[in-house]
């Protein structure tokens, strides 16, 4: 390889990790409040209201139907909007959130939905206050699990930020398709795939060790 | 005072296309500083009962006054201010699992604002009085179930309520750890006067920490009042069952099937027998020899046995009389001039209990 071809490499590394880690901020930040509402509206949670956890759900699940490769050209428009132009690693960041965000609320309400409800019910019975139930019971107990989600949801995001490569997203998925596929240079291929398994490998391994150092319900 | 008053309640809980009774027409009251006892079998809806009393359940119709204050009127920020005056525990403790033992007993003074300095002094004192100082750092998953409800009985005293619901609060504990746990309550009624509410499916537990009990049989009450009175004179088929057979309500339903009964019973089918209850005072005089020496006839003790109710030793004794019914009846009025409590039992109300 050229020294050139490593410093691309290099770049399309940092443009990976920039893509997957704002992307996964980005989509917490629509996805955790958007759990949250589909836990507390759903039919056991601690302010049921049909109508509008039918609408959500309904939401997400289509949002979740879509391939990511047809959202990306469907979501152009709101890309252009957003960022000013429709190639490289931070367009790509508009469909990854998008994508990502139903994902993340999916798993967010699993997550809180396993929360023993008799814990919820003694907080109610301390007269704790619905917010104070999601703040400090809900999110509280069901951290070990929100966190192997925010894992599984990083590990995501990555392959799609890498599927994003295919339409000129940046990253190295991007290198993988224009060097790896296009002119045959397999060991450039090679290299990224290795770097995005070592990268998801990390990811994992992080996840995995903050889970196991904040739980407490092992003696 | 009545503390919790409980006027003709419902709750009929609604699914697709049926729907169920859970409770129907209760109507009873706690006097301020009593312990209360709810005893029935599971499914008999009890602990329904319980979650009405602090409205963690919605009663279908009737109303649940707590010091006078009707529930059903207040505003759901009225309510929640009204339940710090409510402690509860739970009989799988329901504590937060991620939180260690001093958050979880601050956990309901935070909530209603107090500073985390003066909730962590109030929480010291309170571990103090459950006998866990030592244990304030530790997460509830290193504790054993005994500690775990001490730590819960902290957390629902925290915020200085005036009544306790206790919701099966021992049933997942040992019979040593349940005697510790009950002893502990008697305690706090004791030095604070705090009124507590027990639910359970253990005589045991009602005889050993009750004043007052009630009885609970498909939704309904069916006996209720001074657990020595129902002791001595148990009126329905329930009380009858749990305290002349010593059946708790869970072992109801398996003489339906298994028709399983001890030599006891099969035994007191064929005579005409009596349930006597000496209280303490009554056992001076050797009352059964005297009986036996001034009629010259003998009577056959089926069963005998000293109970502890409410901390005073009550005999217990089940007589097999002479199949004269002269005779008998004239057994009888003498026990009775003698100041015990007769109470006979005839084969149709033993039958209730095998069919």
């Amino acid at each position: 390889m050229t020294p050139q071809e490593i410093e691309m490499i290099i770049r399309g590394i940092g443009e990976t990790l920039y893509m997957t880690v704002a992307a996964t901020l980005f989509g917490y930040v629509i996805g955790l409040p958007w759990g949250i509402v589909l836990t507390v509206t759903g039919k056991d949670g601690i302010h049921p209201n049909r109508a509008l956890y039918r609408i959500l759900d309904a939401v997400t699940n289509i949002m979740r139907s879509i391939p990511f490769l047809i959202l990306l050209i469907l979501v152009l428009p709101i890309t252009l909007f957003i960022v000013g132009k429709t190639y490289g690693s931070t367009a790509t960041i508009v469909p990854l959130v998008i994508s990502a965000a139903p994902l993340i609320a999916r798993m967010v309400e699993s997550s809180l939905n396993e929360v023993d409800h008799g814990v919820i019910e003694a907080a109610q019975s301390m007269g704790a206050n619905n917010t104070q139930i999601v703040l400090r019971v809900l999110l509280g107990e069901a951290r070990i699990s929100l966190i192997s989600g925010a894992t599984i949801t990083t590990g995501t995001i990555l392959g799609y930020s890498a599927m994003a490569g295919t339409v000129g997203g940046g990253g190295l998925g991007d290198i993988a398709i224009r060097y790896g596929y296009y002119r045959y240079q397999a060991n450039i291929l090679w290299v990224t795939v290795i770097l995005l398994i070592i990268l998801v490998q990390i990811f994992q391994y992080t996840g995995n060790l903050i889970s196991l150092k904040l739980d407490r319900r092992k003696v | 005072m009545a503390i919790i008053e409980i006027k003709n309640l419902y709750k009929t809980f609604s699914t697709k296309d049926s729907e169920v009774e859970a409770l129907k027409d209760i109507n009873f009251s706690v006097e301020a500083g009593d312990i209360y006892g709810i005893i029935g079998m599971s499914g008999a809806g009890k602990s329904t009962l319980v979650r009405c009393l602090n409205f963690l359940e919605r009663p279908t119709k009737g109303s649940v006054l707590v010091e006078g204050k009707d529930l059903g009127s207040l505003s759901s920020s009225e309510l929640r201010s009204l339940r710090c005056n409510i402690g509860m525990i739970f009989q799988n403790f329901n504590l937060l699992m991620q939180n260690n033992v001093m958050d979880n007993v601050t956990f309901p003074l935070t909530i209603h604002g107090m500073s985390k300095k003066d909730a962590a002094e109030k929480a010291k004192h309170l571990l103090e009085v459950v006998g866990l100082s030592e244990k304030a750092s530790a997460y509830p998953a290193q504790l054993s179930g005994g500690q775990r409800q001490r730590v819960a009985i902290a957390r629902a005293l925290a915020s200085d309520p005036k009544i306790l619901l206790c919701d099966e609060a021992t049933s997942a504990l040992d019979p040593q750890t349940t005697q510790q746990i009950l002893d502990l309550l008697k305690k706090i009624n004791r030095d604070t006067g705090i009124t507590i509410i027990i639910i359970t499916h253990s005589m045991n537990v009602v005889r050993e920490i009750c004043r007052n009990v009630a009885i609970v049989e498909n939704g309904e009450i069916v006996e209720n009042g001074l657990v020595e009175d129902i002791f001595t004179h148990p009126r329905s088929k329930a009380a009858r069952r749990l305290i002349i057979e010593g059946k708790d309500p869970d072992q109801w339903d398996e003489e339906h099937s298994e028709k399983k009964t001890s030599p006891i019973v099969d035994q007191l089918r064929e005579d005409r027998r009596i349930r006597i209850v000496f209280s303490s005072n009554s056992s001076y005089e050797p009352v059964i020899a005297n009986m036996i020496l001034s009629f010259g006839a003998p009577v056959n003790i089926l069963y005998a046995a000293t109970k502890d109710v409410n901390g005073v030793a009550r005999g217990e004794m089940i007589l097999g009389l002479a199949k004269d019914n002269e005779l008998a009846e004239k057994q009888i009025s003498y026990l009775k001039e003698r100041g015990l409590a007769v109470e006979e039992i005839t084969g149709a109300e033993y039958d209730t209990t095998g069919n």
